[in-house]
């Protein structure tokens, strides 16, 4: 049996402005072990994809539909007590902005503990021991001196160090994060994700990584989900997507980003704004943004959602052209990236 | 680009004082952001100013611009020390050296139109322009790719990177010689960042913009740069042409950076070997002795911890502060991956070069340079 798997997620908002269909029919697969990277711009919906996993999404005018199985749990139709004893205990979250997510009154030792005590009926003087552990692990330096130490005094790197230790803290076997490096500097990152690594391997977690930069990408995820205005336009494990990619959107992102491997040559942008979610455009929500659109394909893109089609080994993609006309654009535009000009 | 020099930076210091007390304040000590940096520039370069947060980089780009008061140090742009010229003096000065921010929201005014936000640099240098300041105005809209009909809307109305066209605009208007870019890229999505990155460069070579542009990012770094240079504590560590910085880096500290930037090509990553730095950035308030970066440089030793190396040219063009500088391992090696030196993954998509050069030459539709559009309807 799969360890988590998601089937026709739907997530949608009521605001004053209309209904927001954040997420719209997202499903994958993820075992016990490996990193599912979900990636897209800011309004794609992979946050919120995520936070409905984890039962965050509550309140008035939000409408969750859909299948959300964990290692045998429904999410969705859990009751708030169900899923108020997983989270932090069997799943957990790390969010982006570790400052914002640490209470500022309490020393980090105590936030630990809570996270123990919360779930496991041990005495306060074994839930320290248990915090103490956990930050020795993810590698505070003093761990016995900072262990009493405020959010406050701690720097943004070390804050996102206690907040994986937080998550970890119980052993939980799904994690999600939250561009967890977004915050962070390049060096402060590269240690961060080789610690997520080395505790992967240690707990054998199932990860899901959201983020926006293909770099982090390339060097953590096992498949990747590419999100666009709510929906998985493209998903695909990562030599394939890299290598093989098929929607024009993948292709666009590949291209558009600048390189520290190559350098120069005028970026090809992919014109245009993300599409709105409560006027979402017609047919293929992309299309006004689209370059791979021909005259054959175009009545089609405009007037009709396509569907998200396997094309061989798993790799799912959401386009209407055919796989000529979809690797032929793939193979131009990169081609023009690599080499430069 | 030409070798006129514009801009020259000598021993630029600035240092934020720590006060305690309440009535009688007095000084305990102070954070040294900028610790003597030299940069010249020339006329239509440009000159990435890369490090970590906490390095200096944007308080250099304002002490520079004067909108910090320098602790010392010179700032000649032009030929004028502008380190010394009273507020006054420095106004029509300032029609010719502009900033670009970071943020695209809390930098533009959210009671004032687009058009008052861009026209604003007429009214305060005082200049009319030919045809009227509304039709100035439009122009520049329609130059960095705004619709000119969205003249009397308010900034809340645009998206960040529409947003970020609005601030460009406004530091184009007076056709700078000069610009200072404040990460100027970094709060955008990655296909809205390639479009403004697009934007700078067409601009640039349009006008001869000459930019400093302040940035985090290696690989946005790399793509628009001349020349770039490496800060750590308020320090440069190291200065070189582009691509002998990228190919050639001699200090560690900018080893360590290239080879943590992750790269979006998974055979390459796997292949990479990362230097991670063990520990944070000292405080700027109590420098280390010696070098700055031997507290957390894997080659320090006595001598790093006490010496303070200065900056020195290696080979012409190509400074760098380090007692022992890298000279072994290439820059490619770091990048992607040991003995690669870039090589074309056998199973990439990507065909042999010459089929990419007959594509090109059969017609690539060449694009209109100059316009990014930022309404959907770029051909690409």
């Amino acid at each position: 049996m799969t360890f988590l798997s998601v089937k026709d997620l739907q997530v949608s908002f009521q605001t004053e402005d209309g209904l927001v269909q954040a997420v719209d029919g997202v499903t994958f697969d993820l075992e016990k072990g490996k990193t599912l990277a979900i990636v897209g711009e800011s309004g794609s919906g992979k946050s919120v994809t995520a936070q409905a996993i984890m039962g965050l999404h509550t309140g008035r005018g939000v409408k969750i539909a859909g299948e959300v199985n964990l290692d045998g749990t429904d999410l969705i139709a859990a009751s708030d007590s169900t899923l108020r004893s997983m989270r932090g205990n069997s799943m957990a979250m790390i969010f982006q902005d570790p400052f914002a997510s640490l209470h500022p009154f309490y020393r980090i030792g105590n936030q630990l503990g809570e996270a123990v005590t919360a779930h496991r009926k041990v005495s306060k003087k074994e839930a320290r021991a248990e915090a103490l552990r956990m930050l020795n692990k993810v590698g505070i330096p003093n761990a016995e001196q900072r262990i009493d130490d405020y959010p406050h005094q701690l720097s943004g790197g070390m804050r996102q160090r206690v907040m994986i230790a937080m998550a970890l803290i119980n052993g939980p076997e799904l994690l999600i994060a939250d561009e967890p490096t977004t915050a962070l500097d390049v060096t402060v990152q590269a240690q961060i994700l080789e610690l997520l690594s080395e505790l992967q391997a240690e707990f054998n977690t199932a990860i899901i990584l959201i983020t926006h930069d293909l770099g982090i990408v390339a060097d953590m995820a096992d498949e990747i989900v590419v999100m666009y205005g709510g929906r998985i336009v493209e998903r695909a494990g990562l030599h394939e997507l890299f290598y093989r990619p098929q929607m024009p959107y993948t292709v666009g992102l590949l291209s558009s980003v600048p390189r520290l491997d190559s350098a120069g040559s005028r970026l090809l942008s992919i014109g245009g704004q993300p599409p709105s979610l409560i006027n979402p455009p017609s047919g293929c929500v992309f299309h006004p943004r689209c370059a791979a659109m021909n005259a054959d394909s175009e009545s089609r893109c405009k007037g009709e959602r396509p569907d998200l089609r396997d094309v061989g080994e798993g790799h799912m993609v959401r386009c209407h052209l055919n796989e000529e006309e979809r690797t032929a654009f793939a193979t131009k535009r990169l081609a023009e990236v690599f080499t430069g000009e | 680009m030409s070798d006129r020099e514009i801009l020259r930076v000598e021993n630029l210091k600035k240092s934020f004082p720590i006060t305690k007390g309440i009535l009688f304040k007095k000084e305990v000590g102070s954070v040294n952001a900028v610790n003597g940096i030299n940069l010249t520039l020339n006329e239509g370069e440009t000159l990435g100013l890369v490090g970590e947060s906490g390095c200096g980089k944007s308080t250099a780009g304002r002490a520079i611009l004067r909108l910090l008061e320098p602790t010392a140090g010179s700032v000649h742009f032009e030929g004028h020390d502008i380190t010394k010229m009273s507020r006054h003096d420095l106004v029509p000065l300032r029609s010719r050296m502009q900033m670009i921010f970071q943020d695209p929201f809390s930098s533009l005014n959210p009671r004032h139109t687009v058009g008052s936000i861009i026209s604003a640099p007429y009214a305060v240098q005082g200049i009319k322009p030919e045809g009227g300041v509304k039709n100035a105005v439009r122009e520049t809209m329609e130059r960095v790719g705004l619709n000119p009909e969205h003249y009397n809307r308010y900034p809340n109305e645009f998206s960040g990177g529409q947003r970020q066209r609005i601030g460009i605009a406004r530091a184009v208007t007076l056709k700078p010689k000069f610009i200072v870019c404040d990460e100027p890229v970094s709060a955008l999505d990655v296909s809205i960042q390639a479009q403004v990155i697009n934007l700078l460069q067409d601009l640039q070579d349009e006008f001869g913009i000459a930019y400093l542009f302040v940035a985090h990012d290696l690989s946005v770094v790399r793509q628009i740069s001349n020349r770039v240079a490496v800060m750590y504590l308020g320090y440069i560590v190291e200065q070189a042409a582009r691509d002998d910085l990228y190919s050639h880096p001699y200090h560690p500290y900018t080893h360590a950076l290239l080879s943590a930037v992750p790269v979006p090509d998974p055979k390459l990553e796997a292949k990479r070997e990362r230097i991670v730095l063990r520990g944070d950035l000292p405080s700027s308030i109590n420098l280390p002795s010696g070098c700055v970066f031997s507290t957390r440089c894997w080659k320090a030793t006595d001598k790093c911890r006490t010496e303070m190396p200065e900056l020195l040219e290696l080979v012409p063009g190509h400074a760098v502060a380090c007692h022992y500088p890298i000279t072994e391992s290439l820059g490619s090696d770091l990048i992607t991956g040991p003995d690669s030196g870039f090589v074309e993954q056998p199973d990439r998509v990507v065909p042999p070069p010459s089929e990419v050069l007959q594509s090109l030459q059969g017609g690539r539709a060449s694009r209109p340079k100059g316009i990014d559009y930022a309404e959907g309807e770029e051909p690409f």
